[in-house]
């Protein structure tokens, strides 16, 4: 090849670098290693990990059973190692795979439109938040303290340089559902979006169509978040929402530390130019057989440039189509059964406890310490081999001494006795 | 290939106006959709709309391109073309008449005069 | 001759929607070990939905037989050579997916306590520490979860450190070369953009530069090498430039597949910049994700570093939440550490040595398409190439043929295609990028095939015009997506009576 080419060494390609800019050591890496070495490594890193512990963390992510089809279908090279279906006659797999994702997103969530995704929940939301201004050409953005507050935290560095002032409305400490009053207080004329979660991060369903009536009602629009998509098997779909910002982790997706995860962004009809993000749409072939390619691309940096609707380019695609196994999977039947499940696992542990809130939740609920500190009860619970639940001092000062559990399919009566256990008095020890 | 009216004025970034009374009709030319290829969609203002001489007034997209259209002359938008909302190729087909993009009225019609003949735009585009 | 493939039998399959029959189930529960809920009971009647209309009913057969014939529809590395420009094809190491997987790190959930997630925080760190060595820079964020992220990350700590010294200023500089993320990153971070014109080498135009430096420009975003696979050489003149005048430099790193271990960021001025794990360090694309995008910056920025950062205290690994000059978090968690496990692998599979020779590897290949395919498409710029080859149709555009039509020709060849028509400066481009993970045989069989169609365009323009002609789907009406879009699947009834609702402009607000 270097013949062909016509230079003596491979080092001759490089000369156009000035000396200056060559790196002329040698990078202070280990020397390359065997697969072997590699695989008990990263084994001795995972046996640091929680492995044989039971958890009753949610939070935004959720520890639900994995279908092994999903495993099978993305290991599958044809999946793994394509790249953007530009190329739309010879991707027409991951394309069919995406349309029907966008398809059952609508469904789910009842809109019209959802794109191909977006990185996660935390990263739609404030994505979300900037499609409503540019829609209603206003700027302000009120987003309810009980939405997740990871997400609020990444809404404010996203929205700060955009001249989008982001203002946060109360809960409220009864219910645990956003307090209506302070949210119509604080909306005005120039307020583009209002943001709730359901379930919360308190894991209540809010009510969905009375939200949007208020936002509506001053010209603002509705953006629903959610984190926990199982509930969408059992509760009732956010329709009258403008916009659904929405992770979907609890599809089959690990937890994997934090990620990869896959975020969405749905929303109306009427909105879809405004939508960022790719999506896939349907058309024909030469021959007219039905065939499916990128659209409204002009929406996208690629074209657009800097005027966007956003930055994004490459997204979740192969972690939507574990989400998008995991639908086909479970589908109508499963995934309700699946949502009454993990409805019914979270009913018998919380009718153990202290319940904070006392609004319908899904699998998620607060609980008070009765008086011992959260870190307390899972300090005991960990030495059962238990993760307890999420203290909430951190996140909100005024739920100090309270923790956030979440049960799933996969929580067992006996860890869930447990738990209860280690809340009551001195019974556990 | 659609022929350039002799009653229309042009401009170097390729609208066009034809005027009657203080009416004016604004258009993108001939050439300019075949620049474009085909038009999958048209951004058209709102009634009502104030447009300045030579600022953006909306846009047109082909699948991998959008491009700003800038009005011609000033004046306040009183009707727009709806019909390309739905069938955009009409731009590609009939651009010259069909396809107008929206009516104005002229608010200062003085601006005509900077405008090119059809004559000196196909000369300019070496038609 | 098309000497890499055949045809062969291919299956039709209908969507999910259409497969479906009631009552089809491809899952089984576990029994509940606790009592049932009724759940209109639990969460009352307005808060619980009917059956979810037209969601998928099909077996568990039906499902894998529906995803591995959709699968074969696919172009894929396993298959081939992946020529795409700027997007770094490379293979994807198995070894990487299997260490993934592994349970106490899949499994891991973001806030079980610090004292069982030693193993994910030491990954994190290792993976920080190689890059940061790689790049020659100070410190690593691995929170941003693709390059465009990583580009916000990177203009957000620039903004924070300028506005620390007093102005945060007013623009960024962006070659006319740059990937189209470069601008709207721009937008996204509030600044305005100003573009700066290559010279006749493909390269930045000095002197346009340094006319556009002053006050009000915050940083020059410069991918090098850049998008026409050249080196920018007179990056250290370039950054002495812009750091004279209090400006940074950001560096795209999607091209960085061309310098690791021989020419590290940091050391030609780079102030930040950020990498494609899914590009260099080969995690695999998937169809268009996931990826992640580590930015790297020098000692000054680090204070500014998404929130949290890990911390070494009492001989184990915390995440530390108290650093008063964030710029916040970017995302939830500490970034897609799935991918971040893989990049890791990736790293220790190949060592120093392994890393530096990936790098010679494919230079050479991009050098040996580039020689054997010059004669017969134009080169669109002379200057040396690094990691890819970009050529113009401007020979073919003769005869009638443009690069997109040469590409979906490639496709009958067995080919994916390269890059089509970017970078926007040149006309008509074809950017060729084979990586370092082709073999000659390969990458003859790829050259054999240009050179083919470069004939038939000559010879036979019509069949390069109508291409593709093997695939299962022939050349697809993006057009008509895109003026009548359908975007989500409806049953036959309700589709034909689908009204056209009206859609909201684009521009109902000028923009931020």
């Amino acid at each position: 090849m270097l013949d062909a080419i016509g230079v003596q060494a491979i080092e001759d390609l490089f000369r156009q670098l000035p000396p200056e800019v060559r790196f002329h050591g040698a990078l202070n890496l280990p020397a390359g290693k065997s697969e072997y070495e590699i695989v008990d490594y990263f084994r001795a890193r995972g046996a640091e990990g929680a492995n044989g512990y039971a958890s009753f963390l949610g939070a935004g992510v959720y520890n639900h059973y994995r279908p092994v089809l999903v495993d099978t279908v993305v290991s599958r090279g044809e999946f793994l190692t394509s790249y953007t279906p530009y190329q739309a006659e010879i991707s027409q797999g991951i394309l069919t795979s995406i349309f029907e994702f966008q398809t059952m997103v609508c469904q789910l969530t009842g809109m019209d439109a959802a794109n191909a995704s977006m990185y996660d929940g935390s990263t739609a939301t404030p994505e979300a938040a900037m499609m409503a201004a540019r829609i209603t050409g206003r700027d302000r953005v009120l987003v309810a303290r009980s939405v997740h507050p990871e997400y609020r935290e990444v809404l404010r560095t996203y929205t700060q340089h955009q001249g989008i002032p982001v203002e946060e409305f109360a809960y409220d400490p009864g219910s645990g559902r956003i307090d209506a009053d302070d949210l119509q207080r604080r909306l005005d004329d120039n307020t583009a979006a209002v943001i709730v979660q359901s379930p919360n991060f308190f894991g209540i369903v809010e009510n969905i169509r009375e939200a949007a009536a208020i936002a509506h009602k001053k010209g603002a629009l509705l953006v629903d978040v959610f984190t926990e998509a199982v509930a969408l098997g059992l509760i009732e779909p956010p329709s009258d929402a403008d916009i659904v910002a929405g992770e979907l982790q609890s599809f089959a997706i690990s937890p994997s530390y934090g990620g990869p995860f896959a975020g969405v962004i749905a929303t109306k009809q009427t909105y879809i130019r405004q939508m960022p993000g790719r999506l896939v749409g349907q058309t024909k072939d030469a021959q007219g057989n039905r065939a499916f390619c990128l659209t409204l691309a002009t929406r996208e940096q690629h074209i657009r440039r800097e005027k966007a609707t956003s930055n994004i380019c490459t997204n979740q695609a192969l972690i939507a189509l574990m989400a998008t196994v995991f639908m086909a999977v479970y589908g109508k039947e499963g995934l309700r059964e699946l949502a009454v499940q993990n409805l019914s696992k979270a009913r018998y542990l919380a009718n153990r406890l202290p319940l904070r809130f006392r609004a319908p939740f899904f699998n998620e609920f607060v609980v008070s310490a009765n008086g011992r500190s959260p870190e307390e009860i899972n300090a005991t619970l960990l030495g059962r081999k238990i993760i307890g639940g999420l203290p909430l001092g951190r996140y909100y000062p005024e739920l100090d001494g309270c923790m956030l559990l979440c049960c799933t399919e996969m929580s067992k009566r006996e860890h869930m006795d447990a738990v209860a256990d280690a809340f009551g008095a001195d019974s556990s020890k | 290939m659609s022929a350039y009216p002799e009653n229309y004025r042009y401009t170097k970034e390729h609208e066009w106006v034809r005027v009657d009374g203080d009416s004016g009709w604004i258009g993108i030319t001939d050439h300019a959709q075949q620049e474009l290829g085909d038009i999958v969609y048209v951004d058209l203002p709102k009634v009502g709309a104030k447009l300045e001489q030579g600022k953006t007034l909306g846009s047109v997209e082909s699948v991998k391109a959008v491009s700003d259209i800038y009005a011609p002359v000033s004046g306040e938008v009183v009707e727009v073309n709806e019909a390309l909302q739905t069938a955009p190729e009409k731009l590609n087909q009939d651009p010259h008449g069909e396809a107008w993009l929206v009516r104005i009225r002229l608010t200062a019609p003085d601006e005509l005069n900077q405008l090119l003949s059809a004559a000196d735009y196909q000369n300019y585009i070496g038609a | 001759m098309i000497r890499k493939v055949r045809t062969h039998i291919n299956q039709n399959e209908p969507l999910l929607f259409e497969r479906s029959s009631p009552g089809k189930k491809g899952y089984q529960l576990p029994e509940l070990d606790v009592p049932a809920v009724d759940p209109v009971d639990a969460l009352g009647p307005e808060n619980t939905r009917d059956e979810i209309p037209g969601f998928p009913e099909v077996s568990e057969v039906d499902v894998i037989r529906h995803f591995t014939r959709l699968s074969t529809w696919n172009y894929a590395i396993d298959l081939g050579l992946y020529p795409l420009g700027s997007c770094t094809m490379k293979y994807n190491p198995r070894i990487n997916e299997v260490v993934a997987r592994i349970e106490g790190l899949a499994w891991a959930h973001p806030y079980q306590p610090e004292a069982l997630s030693q193993g994910a925080m030491e990954i994190i760190a290792a993976l920080e520490a190689a890059l940061a060595e790689i790049t020659g820079m100070h410190a690593v964020t691995l929170q941003p979860a693709a390059g465009a992220h990583g580009e916000l990350t990177g203009i957000l700590l620039t903004r924070a450190l300028l506005a620390s010294r007093g102005n945060p200023r007013k623009k960024i500089l962006v070659p006319d070369s740059a990937h189209g993320t470069n601008p709207a990153t721009a937008t996204m971070a509030g600044y305005s953009v100003e573009n700066i014109k290559s010279n006749d080498r493909g390269m930045i135009d000095v002197e346009s530069l340094r006319r556009a430096v002053n006050e009000d420009v915050a940083a020059l975003m410069v991918t090098n090498p850049n998008t026409v696979g050249v080196f920018e050489e007179e990056i250290t003149r370039i950054a002495a430039i812009l750091h004279e005048k209090g400006a940074l430099v950001y560096m795209d790193g999607a091209n960085m597949n061309a310098l690791v271990g021989v020419a590290r960021p940091g050391d030609f001025g780079v102030d930040v910049m950020h990498l494609n794990l899914h590009k260099t360090f080969s995690t695999p694309h998937g169809g268009g994700g996931p990826g992640s995008g580590a930015v790297a910056v020098t000692r000054e920025l680090e204070p500014f570093l998404p929130a949290p950062r890990l911390k070494r205290a009492g001989g184990s690994w915390t995440w530390n939440y108290d650093l008063p000059q964030t710029i916040g978090r970017v995302r939830a968690y500490y970034g897609n550490f799935g991918v971040l496990v893989r990049a890791l692998a990736y790293i220790m599979a190949h060592g120093a040595e392994g890393l530096r020779k990936a790098t010679l590897d494919a230079v050479l290949n991009a050098n040996y398409i580039r020689k054997l395919i010059e004669p017969y498409y134009q080169i669109a710029y002379d200057a040396p190439s690094m990691h890819e080859c970009v050529f113009s149709d401007d020979r073919q555009a003769a005869r009638g043929v443009r690069t997109g039509d040469i590409a979906k020709r490639l496709i009958d060849y067995g080919f994916h295609p390269y890059t089509v028509s970017f970078p926007l400066i040149v006309r008509g481009a074809l950017m060729i990028e084979p990586t370092e993970t082709e073999g000659k045989q390969e990458l003859d069989l790829f050259c054999d095939a240009l050179i083919s169609i470069a004939r038939e365009v000559e010879e036979n323009p019509e069949i390069v015009l109508k291409a593709p002609h093997s695939t299962r789907t022939s050349r697809v009406d993006e057009v008509t997506a895109a003026r009548k879009p359908i975007v989500r699947w409806k049953p036959e009834s309700e589709a034909a009576q689908a009204p056209a609702e009206a859609i909201t402009p684009a521009t109902e607000r000028a923009g931020p």
